[in-house]
């Protein structure tokens, strides 16, 4: 592997026309490296984009090549993976049938009719200026964004200090240090556990972490996590870390409320019922805290699925999520999804679904081709023969363990209930357009808001930079009445459900600069 | 194999926040320069709270500064380079004077 970041010197440009590829791979993190070694394995000429310098997505996330700073994969669970996925990659960048467009956004994508053609407009992901490329065209598209992780209030939870728990380790893997001393994480899901670790390992110390659900979920569902042997080891890895550093692991406990003034200082936390109050007198308080991570499950990232149109459905996590037939073909022809965007399961699954969804799309294009210079008519994309014989038996019962495993792991790290019930008049919800939970609140009751869209119109929750990025489900869950003690388990009743498809719908896709609008063609 | 790994600690990256220095290694970002400063808020909102970083992967923007005079730059997705100047943002979109309107306008809705 070479220690640099791949560059890409020799993107060839018709004069004044967008480059045109076979397949165009957005994302590279395990699904998007994956979709591209494949697709370019296959015969395809690929275009990969990525918001980051260098390839590896938020899970792979790591030191910078550019600067030679040594990566050991100290920090990352399937590093081997990685480094084999980044091989085939670097492979296809040599011999140019790889175009990688690191630090760049695509901020809209839309299939043209007119030519059979998806067009992705690039913008720098940061700094100003334009892409040294504004546009490019490919005849397929493998959508693998990956997600972040989802949020919930909590009273205190804008203090300088207090992170989104996947936000901690992001920070760890890419600089190497902390961005605190002594941590609590909490949060619901097994994701909480390497953070911690990640934590210990850069020298930090975790005070707790903190479980909101009770684990008993698991026990009828033991059989699926059977079927995933690395997470059972993944997992008792993590037991024997907690155990050397001492780390309290606090199931059904939640942070009640964050502390501090100009930054976070300690938490209050309490332990809670299954039906979400918070059972009395077991409230303490963590003090001598500079960091605390949150999360509760993710939350997909699907600005490019939604702007082309693809069908959605609510996830047993509920999260909204594209559908995908088993070669990782979306509604829309020509168009596929690997991931998290497809149902919120985890790396290896991720990079299953990108070598499959990859293969499919390049098989698909390179045939249609193939067909069309034959003189025959041909249908691209619509989950061919072709494709499906090209998903091995094994692959399918790979697919098959890891989805049975992500849905036992979403049943039993439920979105908690009662959180709703913790928040008070003054918490904020919204944190770019500081809304506080009082005014969502009046909106929802005095003004009848009971979507989103109702509730952003009312108070300007969800208008700001991140664009509901960050509130947006629970200002679905607020305005659905959800959230509340005793409340149904279920994380999304499906009146939020639809405010959930309602905040996904943004035009332009990434932040861009205006001179980036000035290029775009029809 | 290409470059030659360099030992982070011997070559630090040197850049200003209000003039003040930062400092951290090679590749690491400006949000982790600012936080190897002992910073953890540098940016005011409307309401004149501090922020600083929170998502940690380009999604939130609480982490906002202007970086050589382009504003509205995610400290958390640029890598840290030598003699970068680093301003805090103001208010919600990170720009001065559209927030001393946005302050002016809130303080007549509120007369």
């Amino acid at each position: 592997m070479s220690t640099q970041a791949p560059t890409n010197a020799h993107v060839s440009r018709p004069t004044g026309r967008a480059p045109k590829f076979d397949v165009a791979v957005v994302g590279a993190g395990p699904a998007g490296l994956a979709a591209a070694a494949a697709a370019a394995d296959n015969g395809a000429r690929v275009a990969v984009i990525d918001s980051a310098e260098q390839p590896g997505g938020q899970y792979w996330r790591h030191r910078s090549e550019a600067a030679g700073a040594p990566e050991a994969g100290e920090f990352h669970h399937g590093w081997k993976q990685y480094l084999g996925l980044r091989a085939r990659f670097d492979a296809g960048l040599a011999d140019g049938r790889i175009t990688f467009f690191p630090s760049t956004s695509v901020w809209m994508a839309r299939a043209l009719s007119h030519s059979d053609v998806f067009a992705l407009e690039l913008a720098p992901a940061h700094g100003g200026g334009q892409s040294r490329v504004p546009s490019i065209r490919a005849a397929s598209l493998v959508l693998a964004t990956g997600g972040y992780d989802r949020q919930l209030p909590v009273p205190g939870w804008q203090l300088p200090g207090v992170m989104a728990a996947g936000g901690i380790q992001a920070f760890v893997k890419q600089n190497g240090m902390l961005p605190g001393s002594r941590f609590v994480i909490a949060g619901t899901g097994p994701f909480l556990l390497p953070v911690a670790a990640n934590i210990t390992q850069a020298g930090g110390a975790v005070a707790a972490v903190l479980e909101s659900a009770s684990l008993a979920g698991w026990l009828p569902r033991a059989h699926r996590a059977a079927g995933v042997p690395a997470k059972a080891i993944e997992g008792a890895g993590y037991v024997a870390t907690f155990l050397k550093h001492q780390i309290p692991y606090r199931v059904r406990t939640v942070i009640t409320e964050i502390l501090g003034t100009d930054c976070v200082t300690g938490v209050r936390t309490a332990r809670v019922r299954s039906t979400g109050e918070a059972i009395p007198g077991s409230e303490r308080e963590l003090t001598g805290i500079d960091g605390v991570g949150l999360g509760w499950g993710f939350t997909p990232q699907l600005e490019l699925p939604i702007q082309l149109g693809v069908e959605t459905r609510v996830d047993v996590d509920g999260s909204l999520v594209g559908i995908v037939d088993e070669t990782g073909l979306s509604s829309v022809p020509g168009l596929y999804l690997a991931g998290e965007i497809t149902g919120v399961g985890g790396a290896p699954l991720s990079v299953l679904e990108g070598e499959i969804a990859g293969r499919s799309a390049a098989v698909e294009t390179l045939g249609t081709r193939r067909a069309k210079a034959a003189g025959h008519t041909a249908t691209p994309g619509h989950g061919s023969s072709t494709a499906l014989d090209a998903v091995t038996g094994a692959e399918r019962r790979a697919l098959a363990r890891h989805r049975g495993f992500a849905e036992a792991m979403h049943l039993a790290h439920p979105v908690p209930a009662g959180w709703a019930d913790r928040l008070t008049p003054e918490t904020t919800v919204c944190r770019c357009e500081e809304v506080s939970y009082g005014e969502l609140d009046h909106a929802h009751g005095e003004l009848a808001a009971e979507d989103l869209r109702t509730e952003k119109g009312l108070t300007r929750a969800g208008m700001g930079w991140c664009q509901g990025r960050v509130c947006g489900f629970a200002v679905s869950c607020l305005s659905a009445g959800a959230g509340r003690v005793g409340a149904d388990a279920v994380p999304v009743p499906a009146a939020a459900a639809q405010s959930l498809a309602q905040s996904a719908k943004r035009p332009v896709a990434q932040p861009l600069p205006l001179s980036a609008l000035r290029d775009l063609e029809d | 194999m290409s470059s030659q790994p360099r030992d982070p600690a011997q070559s630090e990256i040197h850049a200003t926040f209000e003039g003040d220095p930062i400092r951290c290694a090679p590749g690491a970002s400006v949000a982790a320069a600012l936080i190897a400063t002992g910073k953890r808020g540098w940016r005011e909102t409307r309401s004149g709270a501090s922020r600083g970083l929170f998502c940690g992967i380009g999604v939130c923007f609480d982490c906002l500064v202007e970086i050589d005079g382009e504003s509205g730059q995610r400290s958390c997705m640029v890598p840290l380079k030598e003699g970068m100047d680093v301003r805090g943002a103001t208010g919600p979109g990170g720009d001065a004077e559209a927030t001393g309107s946005a302050t002016e306008l809130d303080a007549e809705g509120g007369a």
